[in-house]
């Protein structure tokens, strides 16, 4: 191969020694310097001192660590995987518990939900069915209204309309008694109310406050 | 002897054992990661005190530069080798310290010193006799190695940090370049300088007796 060789001086070999040591000057370059080399001690000197430095320095026997500096990073590793493990753990434990405390929550207020609907009946305590009236205890019905009286109750709804049945026949029909006239066939308290409620039994279960509070 | 360090005697095994190493602790085995550094915890904790200059920060930070490996494991691409990118996290860890602390200190003014602007200009070695060749086999004195420790901690910072890269932690005049962040041409100059002074340090260390009463073998020198 032929290369483009120069005649180069000592400062232009000393600006490129440092290349020429790493390979990295082209063949021509490299030619020239070598050329040089030959002929200039001076030269020679500073590319062995420099080859020398990169041999040395270079060398894993220059790169000391404090004493005890590998058991002190090993231990401080240790620590933060220990850290991490613990976060893992945790973070998978609440990765499943946050759905379930949720679904508990919710089912809890639906429960919670349906034993005060249970408590407390849509209809008014005005409009409960009455306990031990005689069936064929002749009662008064009217239109428009879905409460039955004995006769001559101030509160019957529409006097016009009136017609007398049978307590029985009037209970069947839907009417409840008025809680004027026929009150002491009416019950007085919810508690005595719920007995014949299908959730009773289901409410009594219920912690006290719950019933307390339903209760007002 | 354990296994790994088995497959560390052979270049390729070794190899092999830390891609090996690296995808387990990707995959999440985080007990394997000081198994997988341990071979270039010198080179880090060398690379820090290159930065640094003092040995307690340099360990901590070292430390630190580990911690944030492991953190970061999964964005290890196997493009780059993993020493360098070790050697680079422990750099950047390094330099973010140094301006944290505020740790720069006025360097010492003298003949092996340069200032701003000096980078630019020719340096010109100072000592033509014949070298006197220092055998790798001195290096296990360590007298021997703390008066080049001592040479190198005499360079200005940006000579020093790199040389030290470049040709201790042997990362490549690009990759030296990117941890620093400075250019290709920056590092040449400056590796080139970093050289030629250290050069100089050494020649005028043997006219101070440091390498005298070396026991090299006869021949070996060449005076």
């Amino acid at each position: 191969m032929v290369v483009n060789q120069k005649m180069l001086n000592c400062e232009q070999v000393w600006r490129e020694i440092s290349n020429y040591v790493d390979g990295e000057v082209d063949a021509g370059l490299r030619a020239s310097m070598d050329e040089h080399f030959r002929t200039c001690k001076r030269c020679a000197s500073v590319l062995a001192g420099t080859r020398n430095v990169v041999q040395l320095y270079g060398d894993e026997r220059m790169l000391e660590v404090p004493a005890g500096f590998s058991q002190r990073l090993e231990k401080r590793l240790g620590q933060r995987l220990e850290t991490t493990q613990s976060g893992s753990r945790w973070s998978s434990w609440s990765a499943w518990l946050v759905p379930v405390a949720a679904v508990a929550l919710i089912a809890g207020g639906l429960k919670l939900s349906n034993s005060y609907t249970f408590r407390h009946p849509a209809k008014s305590i005005l409009a409960a069915p009455g306990h031990d009236i005689p069936p064929e205890m002749m009662v008064v019905v009217s239109d428009g209204s879905k409460v039955f009286h004995v006769a001559g109750c101030p509160f019957i709804h529409d006097k016009a309309t009136e017609r007398t049945i049978t307590a029985k026949q009037a209970m069947q029909d839907g009417y409840v008694p008025c809680s004027r006239c026929l009150r002491q066939y009416l019950k007085t308290g919810l508690t005595g109310q719920h007995e014949d409620d299908s959730a009773s039994a289901e409410a009594e279960s219920e912690p006290e406050e719950v019933v307390s509070t339903a209760g007002h | 002897m354990s296994g790994p360090e088995v497959a560390l005697n052979n270049p390729e095994q070794a190899a092999t054992r830390e891609q090996d190493l690296i995808a387990s602790v990707q995959r999440g085995q985080h007990e394997l990661f000081y198994e997988l550094v341990r071979p270039y915890e010198r080179r880090v904790y060398a690379a820090a005190l290159a930065i640094l200059r003092n040995e307690h920060d340099a360990e901590d930070v070292s430390q630190e530069a580990m911690l944030k490996a492991l953190k970061n494991i999964r964005q290890f691409r196997a493009e780059a080798r993993f020493s360098t990118w070790l050697i680079q996290i422990t750099v950047n860890e390094a330099l973010m310290r140094r301006r944290r602390e505020r740790t720069v200190q006025m360097e010492n003014i003298d003949g092996h010193r340069s200032g701003r602007g000096e980078e630019e200009s020719e340096y010109a070695p100072r000592d033509f006799a014949d070298w006197r060749e220092i055998p790798s086999e001195a290096l296990e004195r360590k007298e021997v190695r703390q008066r080049l420790a001592e040479a190198l901690a005499t360079l200005d910072r940006k000579y020093r940090e790199v040389f030290m890269l470049r040709d201790m932690e042997h990362l490549n005049i690009q990759e030296t370049a990117e941890a620093l962040g400075i250019t290709v041409a920056s590092v040449k100059t400056r590796l080139l300088r970093a050289r030629l002074m250290l050069r100089d340090l050494l020649a005028a260390g043997w006219e101070q007796g440091w390498f005298s009463r070396l026991p090299f073998e006869k021949g070996t020198k060449p005076w």
